[in-house]
This record gives C-alpha cells, structure tokens and sequence, in this order.
C-alpha cells in the first residue's frame, strides 16, 4: 500500500494552518507503515474537528457521538478483532465528554489505539476552556481565567495502568508517524496524546509557544520507559520545557487475550441462521 | 374464577423466600399443574418484608390471584401484613413457639418450623425445606416430587446436605398432611407435564440467542438484568460476548459499534438506564445500524421503586431520541410473546437498520410461568446483510445508497474490498458530511418516511377475545394480557379485550375497525397518566371512555381489575 491509497475525496473542513492536517499525514504514514489495507482498518471518532479526521483518509469510518467513541470502537473490535481500530478524538471528546470511557478502556485493554488531538480549547464551540486548558486562560465563559486544575492525560493513563501512553507534537509529523505505528503495533489499548495548536481560539499554546519547548524523551537514551517511576515524573513535566515522545509502555494481557477471542470465530464469522437452544430450553423444565 | 389455589410466601430479604418459592413452582409442575409466580421484593439485601406468591390451576393461567389461600409466614410481621390479602376460607401457616405467639387466631396453622429443622438438621437452615415440605402437604402433592426437587435444588451440595433437606421437607409435609385434616387445599393431579418453567427475561434471553446475538452489553439494572445473566450464562456455548459496560451511554454505543462492524448486538436496562441511552438510539438511526434494546420498566421518575413494576415508560419510549426517525417499540403480553417478538426484533433491526425496543416490565420479566415450548420454526433468522460471498462482487459501495425502501444494502467492513463511512452527522450517500439541503430532505425521507411506510406492511397483530360481540372492550399492552383475559372470561358476553404487543408504529389499521362504535372503551394501564388512551386519541381520534390505572407499583390481577370495573359502573 503506498500513501495515495489513503486519499479520500472529502472535502477538508478544517481552518488552514490547523494542527490536525499534520496529525491526518502522519496516520497515513504509520498505516502505510503498518501496511494493511484500507478494508482492514477501521477509524471510529466522536464530535470536533478531530473526529471529521476519519472522513478524510481512505480508511473505514464510524463517526459517531460526542464523547463516545472509545466504546462504539470497543465493540467493534470485539466483534471483528482482525480490524485495526484507530479512534481519532479531542480533549474535549475523550477528556471531557468521555471520560468515563477513557477510564474504563483503559481497564479494559481492548487493542485499539487512541490519537488525541490535544488544543487544549474547544475549536468546534468556538473558544471555551476544555479539560486541558492552561489555568488563568481567559475565554468567552472562563472571562476571569480558568480555575479548574487542568487534568493531567498522561499521568492519568500511567497511574491506571495503560500499557501505551505517548505524547506526539502535530508539527512533527514524522516522530508522531513512528509513535501512531508504534501505537497501533502494541497489543492492548494506546494513548497518544497529541499537543496542537488551534490558530483560531487558542492564543496561548502555539507553534511559536511549542517550539520552544518540546523535545524527544527517547532521544536520551538513558530515558526507560518501562520504568513508572520515570516514566510518571516525565508525564508530569510542562511549562519550559515539554516531552514528547513514548513515555511509558508495558506488556501486559489484552482483553482479546482474557476473553480467548483469538481461539474462536470471529463475532462477525459465526453462522447465526439457526441457532440450536433445544437444549438451553430443556434446562427449563 | 377457575379452581386452584394461590400460595404466599412471606418474610424477610435473605431468608430463602425465592428458594421456596422456586422449589414449590418445580413441584407443582412436575404435578401436571399449571402455575403463575411472582416476587413482590424491596430493593434490599437483607430484611424488609418480601413474598412470593404462586398461583396452581389445572388449566393454564397467566395472572396471579389478589388473595392467599395459603400464606406462610417466616416472620412475626408478615402475619399482620398479609392477613387482610388471606382468601375467604384461607390460612396463615406460622410458627407460633419460634415467635412466642400464645393468643387465639383462627387464621393460623401453627407447623413449627424452627423446632422441625433443628430436630433433623440441628440449624435453622433448614426450614425452608420445612416450609416447602409443608406447603406440599397441605396441597397434597405426591410426596415423591417433593423429594425430587429438593435433590435437584441442592444438586451441588455433599449428599449429607441433600439427605437433611429432604428428611426436612418430609418432616414439613407429613407434619401437614397429619395435622391439618381438612382437604380444602388439595389440587388435582394430572399427568406430568412437559412444559417449560421461565420468566419473561429469561424468554428474551433465549430469543436473543436464538436471534443469533453476538454481543451483550449493557450495566445492571433491575429489572433487567435477569436477561444479562441468562445471556451470560449460556455466552460461552454459542460464542457470545457479553460485556459488562461502565455505564448505560457506553453500553449502547459499544452494542452500535458491535453492530456496525456486522455482530448482531443488544443491550438492556431499565427506564433510567434508557433515559442515558436515548442519545444513543438516535445514533442508531443517524448511522442506520441495526440494534435491539430492552427496557423492563419499573416505577419512576429517577430511581423510582427499583423492584417493582409499571408501564409509565410508553410516552418516553415513543418519543426516546432527538429528532425524526423510524423505529419499533414491542410491548410483549405473554412469555411466549416476550421470546418470539425478540427474535423478531432482530430481524425487523436488521432488515431497516433501526432501532428496534422491547419494552416489558418488572411484572413480565420476574414472573415466573409454566408454558410449551417454543416452536422454533416460527423464531426464525432473516439475515438482511451483503453477505461475504456476495460481498467480493461489490465495487463503488455507498452506504446510504438512495432507494425506494429507504434501506441501502448493508455491507459489513473488510469483508468488502471498498471502504465504508457511516456518521452521525447528517451525509450523503457516500457517508460523508453534508449540509446540502436537497441531500437533508433525501436522508429525511429515507430514514423516516420510506422505512415507517415499509414498517406498516410489519406490523405485529393485536390479539383480540371477543371483540365483536363485546359491549365493553377492555384495551392494554404488555403484561396485562392475562389479566384482561381472565377478566374477560369472568366478566361474560358483554366484555372483550383488544391486547397490543406493538405500540410503535401504533396499531391504527387494526386498531379502528374493532374500537368503532363501541358502547364502552376502557385502557387498562399500570400508570398514572392513561399514556395508551392518549396515544389512541392522537393516532386513531378514538376516544377512549375512561381508564383504569394502577400505579401503586403493583401488578394488576383480575380481582383488581374487576372491582374497578363494578366501580366504574360500566356493563
């Protein structure tokens, strides 16, 4: 498979100059990388200018609720575990709406992989603070700043025992390339938290703003991101300086491995036409 | 009324009342005798006052009495609080000695439980046998099946366990037999029946399966769960998952995703649990992905009365989803009803890519029924799928393909070679956003117009008794169709009922015809608000003449439901 492959014929509906056109190339780079085709992977997202991601890429799309992506992706991996499942989605999305989702799949370690489109605002309402807005940012509601305590995605996923946990940066499309192929061959569930500038409503984190700070953790090579300890220390640096980067990462048991779905039919496979339960009303009697 | 008795159980949450309960139905059945049980449980582990109440008749019944002939009572205060539901000529069978009782009640037969139990068992553990034992007694059951069930119930226990309990269950039946001389109690044998012993989520389990379901996913919630556990049960045998999801919001969207990728899916959940998933059903019919859903209602608003039962959910469920859009809505009557409509509802989901609900309720999903069994050729699978074979012909695939029935040929992912877009936003054939005004007004009719014009050539009949001759006609859903029945068969010629298993889209075709120029129309509803008398008026214009409601959190029976009607002075 080679990239254009990957070209859809839908319209781009984004602001020029967003950072979500550098997080759409750098999906087709890993897909081309994980060399699967287009049939065989499916892109599920929930409402905001990232979940529009799955339109424009010729891949399997279900865009489907606000917040609720992750399970509508749960459930159709586990009805056909030979996709590979990809949920693009927002701060607002899978921090705000969807959090409890977010919570819970992490649990769960269902294989998919999880691409957050980080801007730290809402875009889609135009300009009010999300989960990951920096404290005191003053919007059209927030008029005297922000007062809740930003949630903190990476530390979070650690602390719950996410066996992936990433943080790309949109204008790096090429480390944000190798961090979503990585994420996509890692066995369970994978967060890659994606820092993006929003050149309409964030006035505060942008290119200028990132590119003084982000550096690659894995360029150290002393930096062991199997080690929770460092790795959540690392998860917890932001202001001067910002890593980027594979920040934790931990083999553990899938939910495919739990249930065994790998030694029965696919879901989708099973001939359903005539189910025998002769036997199942028997244990009526 | 018919011949037969009806028995209660009463007494605290933990003491076994349901265990009794489910022994004595087993007996009774395995006597050739036709039974009908309810629970009637507060929402809580241990304590309270609970019962179980059990209806035996030589013919077929599928409604409880109002009144007890026998009611045992396992505590003190189950005697004062049942002793006004005791039938004319009835008992209370009571432990006078364990619960220092010394005074003069005519209404009590003393068995001594507690002493019975120690004698043979050394605990009180085992009065529970007793009471069973005691119940057949009085009944006068073949003490063999008295034996049988108690070795089935306690199957998995060591044998010493088993031969205790049987000994005390004897030491219950003959204590009975002897000492209560009067055979006023004494139900016919008949041949042993084969009929099957289930409840009404225990058929919309088995027709989940039967529909060939793959994916279960849903968050417990009384009424419905007895569903998620049957369907777990069995999960592993026809390769199910069943998932329990973090809340309601993720168990119909993961059932939605499930569904998309081509796994027939279902969820269930009570009207609270509804109320989080309504989003979700308009996504459904937003991505046309087929999914079936449950709500076994239970009395609200917010938490309501989580065990017990009501019908107040019609209005929500009819209105349940932002925007316009086809779906269905069953309200099973019966339990046989409950399994074929829910294998139907898969078929119907499938085949028009809706949402497709099933609505009982605490009274149909808890009570516990003898029936025949299923005929499994009328529960038939029609798969409405590109299936894989034909999938490899397939080129320039558009999910929302425009046609005449609005339904476009449904392709499940990676089977075909093209890619497949489905949103929740408004799209194009493609799947593809749009905000096209021409475009809008296709994907309107499509999902709504075209798919309801092709849902009434579905619609589930409703069952009639009597209805021509019938003065009076008696109109319900749901789990009130054995009470209208037999209310119906009480009240004589003048009297006939008109049952709906489909509420949605609502029977007016068939409807009308049988409710013209009828003298007297009466709903029969367990809500406050006469919600199926509104909906007849806004969809048929027929008014109906008055309603008969019951939202006490409490099932109908016909002793109710009759007095109503003399109340009502209605002939």
């Amino acid at each position: 498979m080679n990239i254009n492959d990957l070209k859809s014929n839908d319209e781009i509906a984004w602001c020029p100059g967003c950072g979500d056109f550098g997080i759409l190339n750098a999906c087709k780079k890993a897909l081309v990388a994980i060399d699967r085709q287009p049939k065989d992977i499916l892109f599920v997202s929930g409402i905001g200018q990232a979940a529009k991601l799955p339109h424009y890429i010729r891949c399997n799309c279900f865009n489907g609720l606000h917040g609720r992506a992750l399970p509508a992706a749960v459930g159709a991996k586990i009805a056909n575990h030979n996709l590979t499942v990809i949920v693009t989605t927002g701060d607002g999305d899978c921090y705000g709406e969807g959090g409890n989702h977010l919570l819970h799949n992490i649990r769960r370690n269902v294989d998919i992989t999880v691409i957050v489109c980080n801007n730290q605002i809402y875009g889609l309402t135009k300009g009010q603070a999300s989960p990951t807005t920096d404290l005191g940012y003053e919007t059209k509601v927030q008029v005297d700043g922000v007062i809740l305590e930003p949630l903190h995605p990476l530390e979070m996923a650690i602390a719950l025992g996410c066996g992936f946990v990433a943080r790309g940066y949109s204008a790096d499309s090429e480390h944000l390339s190798w961090l979503i192929t990585e994420g996509i061959k890692h066995k369970g569930f994978s967060l890659i938290d994606v820092l993006q500038p929003c050149v309409s409503f964030n006035k505060k984190n942008t290119y200028e703003w990132y590119a003084k700070r982000v550096y690659k953790v894995n360029a150290d090579a002393s930096y062991n991101p199997q080690d929770k300890a460092a790795a959540y220390q690392k998860a917890a640096e932001w202001g001067e300086r910002i890593p980027i980067g594979l920040i934790y990462r931990q083999e553990k048991k899938t939910y495919e491995d739990r249930r065994g779905l790998n030694e029965s039919n696919l879901l989708i496979d099973e001939d359903i036409k005539d189910m025998d339960i002769r036997k199942e009303l028997g244990e009526f009697f | 009324m018919d011949e037969g008795i009806t028995i209660k159980i009463a007494g605290q949450a933990g003491q076994g009342i349901q265990t009794i309960g489910a022994a004595l139905c087993n007996i009774f059945k395995r006597s050739g005798l036709h039974i009908f049980a309810s629970q009637d449980y507060m929402s809580r582990i241990r304590g309270g006052n609970n019962f179980f109440q059990l209806r035996v008749s030589g013919k077929p019944i599928s409604t409880l009495r109002q009144k007890s002939d026998i009611t045992a009572a396992l505590d003190k205060e189950s005697v004062q609080l049942h002793r006004n539901d005791v039938a004319s000529g009835g008992i209370i069978v009571f432990d006078k000695a364990k619960f220092n009782f010394s005074g003069q009640d005519n209404l009590l037969f003393d068995v001594p439980f507690y002493s019975l139990a120690n004698a043979i068992g050394e605990s009180d553990i085992f009065i529970n046998s007793v009471c069973c034992g005691a119940v057949a007694g009085l009944a006068r059951i073949n003490p063999d099946y008295l034996e049988l069930v108690i070795r089935d119930l306690f199957a998995e226990k060591d044998e010493e366990i088993i031969s205790k309990n049987v000994k005390a269950a004897q030491a219950g039946y003959n204590f009975a037999r002897d000492n209560f001389k009067d055979d006023k109690f004494k139900v016919a044998p008949a041949p042993a029946g084969k009929n099957l012993l289930m409840n009404g989520n225990d058929a919309i389990a088995l027709g989940a399966i039967r529909a060939g379901c793959k994916f279960y996913s849903a968050y417990p919630m009384s009424p419905s769960t007895g569903i998620m556990n049957v369907v777990a049960h069995y999960a592993n045998r026809f390769n199910i998952i069943v998932e329990q999801a973090e809340d309601e919001i993720a168990a119909i969207n993961m059932v939605i995703g499930a569904s998309f990728a081509g796994a027939r899916s279902m969820t269930a959940t009570s009207g609270g649990g509804l109320a989080l998933m309504v989003e979700g059903l308009s996504l459904a019919a937003m991505t046309e992905t087929p999914v079936v859903v449950v709500d076994a209602q239970r009395p609200a608003p917010a938490t309501g009365f989580p065990t017990r039962t009501e019908q107040a959910d019609l209005n929500f469920l009819i209105h349940a989803g932002h925007g316009e859009f086809a779906k269905v809505i069953y309200a099973p009557g019966t339990i046989q009803e409950a399994f074929y409509l829910t294998v139907k509802a898969f078929n119907i989901a499938e085949k028009y890519q809706i949402p497709v609900l099933i609505m009982t309720d605490q009274h149909l999903a808890d009570s516990l029924q003898d029936i025949e069994g299923f005929d499994l050729n009328k529960a038939g699978v029609r798969r409405f799928i590109i299936s894989k074979e034909d999938s490899k012909k397939i080129s320039g695939y558009k999910r929302y393909q425009l046609t005449d029935s609005g339904i476009s040929p449904r392709a499940i992912p990676s089977w075909i070679e093209d890619v497949i877009y489905a949103d929740s936003d408004e799209h194009n054939e493609e799947g593809h956003i749009t905000e096209e005004a021409q475009m809008r007004i296709q994907m309107v009719k499509k999902r709504f117009y075209r798919k309801m014009a092709g849902l009434a050539q579905e619609t589930e009949k409703p069952t009639v008794y009597n209805a021509e001759k019938a003065q009076t006609l008696l109109l319900g859903f749901g789990s009130t169709y054995g009470v209208l029945k037999e209310t119906c068969e009480v009240l004589g010629k003048d009297f006939g009922f008109v049952h709906l298993s489909q509420v949605w889209p609502f029977p007016s075709l068939e409807l009308s015809p049988l409710l013209k120029n009828k003298k007297n129309v009466l709903t029969v509803e367990n809500n406050a608000g006469s919600q199926l008398a509104g909906l007849l008026m806004r969809e048929t214009g027929i008014k109906a003449n008055r309603s008969i409601l019951r939202y006490d959190g409490r099932p109908f029976n016909p002793d109710y439901l009759i007095e109503q009607i003399k109340a009502e002075q209605i002939k």
